[in-house]
This record gives C-alpha cells, sequence and structure tokens, in this order.
C-alpha cells in the first residue's frame, strides 16, 4: 500500500526551531548562526565582534565543535557566558542541541547570542537553529572559488564576510570575482571585507549587525 | 555528512507513520530532494543502509527525485530554471529573484507492507494510484 507523505524531511528540526525562534523573540534576543570551514576566522571575527559590540549589548556565545572546548575557553576569557557544544562527530549543529545550550543560558539577561557552528561549507546550510540570521565568512586563503564549489551556504546566508583581506597581498584572490559570484548567488546579502585579528572593516560588520539587533528590538518592544 | 542527518529525519517521519497504518515492513521510500541541498546520493544511500538495519525499513527501495532549481523574477515576473550558481533573471537582468524549487527536502510518499495484503498478491500494485 502507499502512504502519501508530502512531509519535510527535517520537520522534527524545523519544528524545534520555530519553537525556539518564539522564544528568542519574547526574550527579546536576536540569535546569529556563522557559518565558515575550520580555520577561516570564526572564533576571530567573534572576538573583534564582542569588541565592537560589548558597551551596548549584553552577549552570550554557543560554541558547536566536534571535540573539545578551546573556543568557549577564549570567550569566557573575555567575561562573557560560552556554552560549549560538542557534537561528537556530526558535522552541524541541529536544534535539539541549541535548545540544550540554550537552557544554560539567561536568556532575560542577553541581547545577542552568537553561534560558531561547525566548521562545514555544506552540511551547517540546511537544519535551521531558529536563529535571526545566518552569516557566513569565507577567508581569503581559502580562494575565491568557493562560492562556485559551496553556492548553497552563500544562497542563504544574510550577510558574507570576507575575512584575513590582509593576506591579499600574498595569495592570489580575485576579489571582484568573489564578489560577482556571491552576488550572483545572493544579490540581498551585505559583503563585509575585514581582517578580524587587525581590526580593519571589522566597523562596518558589527554596525550593520548592530543595526540588525536594534531593529528586531523595536519590532519586540 | 549530513546525509546521515537527513536519513534520520526520513526515519523519524516514516517509522510512526508506518506502524500506524499496521505495516510490518516498509517497502519503499520516495524522496523529493533539490539540487541546491547539495546531497550525495551515494552518501545517502549509505546512510539508508547503515540507519536502517533491525528497523522495520530495512531493505526498502530508497527513490530519489531531485528537483531543478526555479526561480521567480520579482521585477518583470519571468519564472526560469537555472543551475546552482546564477540566480539572475534571463529576461530583465534583475537581481530580485525567489527560489520557488530546488531546495527541496521532502518525503514524498512510502510503499508499505501490510499483513491482509500478503493473502491478496498483487493488491500492493493494484492500489498504486
Amino acid at each position: 500500500m502507499r502512504i502519501d507523505m508530502h512531509a519535510p524531511i527535517l520537520g522534527k528540526n524545523d519544528a524545534l526551531a520555530a519553537e525556539l525562534r518564539e522564544l528568542f523573540a519574547a526574550k527579546g534576543v536576536y540569535v546569529l548562526n556563522l557559518l565558515a570551514s575550520p580555520g577561516s576566522g570564526k572564533t576571530s571575527t567573534i572576538l573583534a565582534t564582542i569588541d565592537g559590540l560589548r558597551d551596548e549589548f549584553n552577549i552570550a556565545v554557543i560554541e558547536g565543535d566536534i571535540a573539545s572546548s578551546v573556543d568557549a575557553e577564549t570567550i569566557k576569557r573575555q567575561g562573557l557566558p560560552a556554552v560549549q557544544i560538542n557534537t561528537g562527530g556530526s558535522c552541524h549543529l541541529e536544534s535539539a542541541m541549541m535548545k540544550r545550550a540554550v537552557e544554560v543560558l539567561d536568556l532575560d539577561r542577553l541581547d545577542l547570542i552568537i553561534v560558531e557552528n561547525v566548521g562545514n561549507l555544506v552540511c551547517t546550510t540546511d537544519f535551521d537553529l531558529g536563529e535571526n540570521a545566518k552569516a557566513v565568512i569565507l577567508s581569503v586563503p581559502e580562494g575565491d572559488d568557493k562560492p562556485l564549489k559551496y553556492p548553497g551556504i552563500f544562497e542563504i546566508s544574510d550577510a558574507v564576510l570576507l575575512n584575513k583581506v590582509d593576506t591579499l597581498p600574498v595569495f592570489d584572490f580575485d576579489t571582484a570575482a568573489f564578489e560577482e559570484r556571491v552576488r550572483a548567488l545572493n544579490p540581498a546579502a551585505p559583503l563585509f571585507p575585514m581582517a578580524a585579528t587587525k581590526g580593519s572593516g571589522v566597523q562596518e560588520w558589527t554596525s550593520w549587525l548592530g543595526g540588525q539587533i536594534r531593529a528586531c528590538q523595536e519590532q519586540g518592544a | 555528512m549530513h546525509e546521515m542527518s537527513i536519513i534520520a529525519g526520513v526515519l523519524d517521519t516514516v517509522t510512526p507513520s508506518a506502524r500506524q497504518a499496521g505495516a510490518e515492513r516498509v517497502l519503499g521510500i520516495s524522496l523529493r530532494i533539490g539540487d541546491m541541498t547539495e546531497v550525495v546520493d551515494e552518501a545517502l544511500e549509505f546512510a539508508f543502509e547503515v540507519l536502517t538495519e533491525g528497523t522495520l525499513c530495512e531493505g526498502a527501495q530508497l527513490t530519489v527525485t531531485k528537483v531543478h532549481p526555479r526561480s521567480v523574477c520579482f521585477e518583470c515576473g519571468c519564472e526560469f530554471d537555472h543551475d546552482r550558481f546564477h540566480r539572475s533573471c534571463p529576461a530583465c537582468g534583475s537581481f530580485q529573484t525567489q527560489v520557488v524549487q530546488g531546495r527541496e527536502l521532502e518525503i514524498e510518499s512510502i510503499e508499505v507492507d501490510l499483513p491482509d495484503e500478503a493473502a491478496e498478491p498483487g493488491a500492493s500494485a493494484d492500489r498504486r494510484s
């Protein structure tokens, strides 16, 4: 016997993500899901973002990694709440893991949660975590062809960060070609060239993100 | 390897539905998957084989229909097929477009073996719409 289903495959993940999204909205917390490959500078970007926004917003960080807690330790040294999720081999975060991490945080005291997803340009794309926005970081040494190889992640991101621009002189990276490829996939997303560890370009990014958080808070108020 | 989680998601939905229908075995599962999800067929089949072992879906036929990307243009209303990399409107060149298909991750249908069907061979095929 044939049974018609027409059910979303990730329905369970999506339903829990929708619950989380409602909870975040009720608590006035903006959630950023940060996507990138390993070594692209996710943690440095988070540190630079914290630096730029901590005077105005209360921030917490959720760190997703297959193993270890080195990233959460780095954030905690900044005096901010950080939760480490060890996925134990899974290549991406899912909403059930996100829920467990969120339960540890005091949402009433937070304005912004930055989620550092597992370093991966493919698997993280389709798993909703209840976030307000996704941002993808690509670093210059990875090459300008990445939007051609991993179109999905550039297509679904709300902002694109080009990190390590200070290394442009030593890498064969065509910034114009990169921008054109990103634009072909996702014309609406703003692109932020930056060098997170040097501080250049970070302000443009943090002022955009700050604006998004404020807009979200005004909507909820 | 998000294919593992995708198959886990499939089984999470299929298993209770099959049980509810009183099925003893799931014979087939049909999925619709958009090209833009970057799902790899071989990895999907491997995950399916591993995760169904010892379950009522073991040995079921997995059928995957791939969906080609298609978008609509907000400027001129043109609907157009495209590859995974270009979403600008071929008619007017606008970038103000929205994907209407190509990101599907959907369970279309399942084929199950009901206890009473064993008595009347061929009933399963006859009842297919």
